[in-house]
């Protein structure tokens, strides 16, 4: 099987401004909330859905930047360190409304590493999850509060996000997973 | 919280989670001459994630839980015991401060012994300060576990000058031609010697001043098993545009041994004064790795002024150690 494109720029692009419009419809209000990119696509996706909110809010909403590494489960099994970076979240999490924002939403477990993460920083009022692609076959009893695209998927293929922060191109696209044929 | 230092340029191009496999090659730290500079980089950028944790009100990760920490001393110490503890506390491992003055190395018990039992104890990773230079490249080849060098006789102290590394990025864009000048008692001090390789590898210009008799001979001439670096007896010269000064703790013994006609004449002719440092850069840091002997090997008012970076160093040590255990046990190693 070959690669196969499910959302382009455009999709990407309207995607992320319902999601900018659904964030702040559901929080009335904007001012304590701060939008939390998950290393390492959640952070340019945290960006663009903060630069859509003040646009037509005319508010600026802080964006924080979060590597969960250290909390993961397979950090053990993991047969060699990951590569950590620093989080850096722009003021303190205490009675905020933490949005954490992530590319793909899966198995669940990266959501429950950053939750874990936030929560060591402090007491938030609430945490919400946006992700843009919600590709099922959840481990955890966990859900995203605003989905970009929920896209059924098997466990034999990938779903790849690129974003051009990252990879110079907006594009969603599902491929086999490499090392497997057919 | 507080700002990041110039280290943490956000570039999400070269940021998507990647095994470490491909750069890190650890497993033991023994001495900085082995480390490649991508080797380096990654320990300073996994030391500046560990600094963030140091800032927030609970500093405390889980990354390590079920993973063991021996500390082995064979010398005194209580500041870099202290802090391998802190740091090993902070990544939630579980830590054994074994004192060899109370342990069964005073019946007689071989340093090699001493480590099988730590390791048929469960260490993963051992602490180790040894009077002699070697001892934790003999011990690593003897244990499973992970040895860091804690320090080894007049050979090295990797975690000093990595920390001292990390210290100078938060201050200096880059290492790479940075003057850094180390001053004092360079033929005993492992941490100089740590220090030359790790900034000589990452194109620092490193100059270093003492009396003859505490500097090493033959390290004015280049050689192929050490780096190259300048040497001058005038502290004056050595002041001179330099970007970094390092003050090096004075062995008091060693005026008695003869090398030092007096400690009063070498804090005459080398102590690192206001007056010194007005040759230096305009922001110059001042660092030393304690502890300090005020007014032998450098004026209190510099230590105590507002260029010493000396408490930020102690700090940043916890922060190096973390990452350092984190790069050893955060993986299984298994290739």
């Amino acid at each position: 099987m070959a690669k196969k494109v499910i959302m382009t720029e455009a999709d990407i692009k309207r995607t992320i401004a319902r999601i900018s419009h659904e964030i702040v419809e559901r929080n009335k209000s904007t001012n304590n909330i701060i939008l939390v990119g998950m290393r390492t696509r959640g952070v340019p996706l945290a960006k663009r859905l903060a630069s859509n909110i003040e646009s037509f809010e005319e508010m600026k909403i802080p964006v924080g930047i979060l590597d969960f590494s250290l909390y993961r489960d397979d950090i053990s099994s993991q047969d060699i360190p990951l590569v950590i970076k620093s989080t850096n979240i722009p003021s303190s999490v205490d009675g905020k409304v933490i949005v954490l924002v992530d590319d793909v939403l899966y198995t669940g477990r990266s959501a429950r590493a950053a939750l874990d993460a936030i929560i060591d920083l402090g007491r938030p009022l609430s945490i919400q999850l946006a992700v843009l692609v919600d590709r099922g076959h959840r481990e955890l009893p966990i859900r995203a509060d605003y989905v970009g695209k929920n896209i059924p998927s098997s466990k034999d293929e990938e779903i790849e996000v690129r974003l051009t922060e990252t990879d110079e191109i907006d594009e969603v696209a599902i491929i086999p997973k490499p090392g497997r044929e057919g | 919280m507080e700002a990041l230092g110039q280290i943490n340029v956000i570039d999400l191009k070269d940021d998507n989670p990647q095994p470490a496999q491909k750069i890190w090659k650890h497993k033991h730290i023994l001495d900085l001459d082995d480390f490649t500079p991508s080797e380096i980089d990654l320990v300073m950028q996994t030391t500046d994630a560990m600094h963030e944790i140091l800032s927030r009100p609970i500093k405390k990760v889980p990354t390590l839980r079920g993973k063991t920490v021996v500390t082995l001393f064979y010398e005194a110490s209580t500041r870099t015991r202290s802090s391998f503890e802190l740091a090993a506390k902070n990544l939630s491992a579980d830590i054994s401060n074994l004192t060899v003055s109370s342990s069964s190395v005073t019946k007689g018990e071989s340093l090699i012994d001493t480590l099988e039992t730590m390791e048929a104890l469960g260490a993963d990773i051992i602490v180790m300060r040894h009077p002699n230079s070697g001892a934790p490249n003999l011990a690593s080849k003897h244990v499973k576990a992970s040895i860091i060098n804690a320090g080894d006789g007049w050979h090295a102290h990797p975690t000093q000058a990595l920390l001292d590394m990390y210290t100078m990025l938060k201050y200096k864009n880059s290492i790479k031609n940075l003057k850094v000048t180390i001053i004092g008692d360079i033929i005993h001090s492992r941490v100089a010697h740590s220090n030359i390789w790790s900034l000589t590898k990452m194109g620092a210009d490193v100059t270093i001043c003492a009396p003859s008799t505490l500097l090493p001979k033959g390290m004015d001439n280049p050689q192929p098993y050490f780096p190259k670096v300048n040497v001058t007896t005038d502290i004056n010269k050595a002041m001179k545009d330099a970007d970094v000064v390092m003050g090096l703790r004075l062995q008091l013994e060693r005026q008695q041994s003869g090398l030092l006609p007096s400690i009063r004449e070498y804090a005459r002719l080398y102590q690192i004064t206001e007056e010194r440092l007005s040759k230096a850069d305009k922001d110059v840091i001042v660092m030393h790795p304690g502890p300090v002997n005020e007014d032998v090997e450098i004026a209190s008012t510099v230590a105590h002024g507002d260029k010493s970076v000396i408490t930020e160093q102690v700090t940043n040590g916890v922060a190096v150690r973390m990452a350092l255990f984190y790069l050893l046990a955060g993986g299984s190693h298994n290739e």
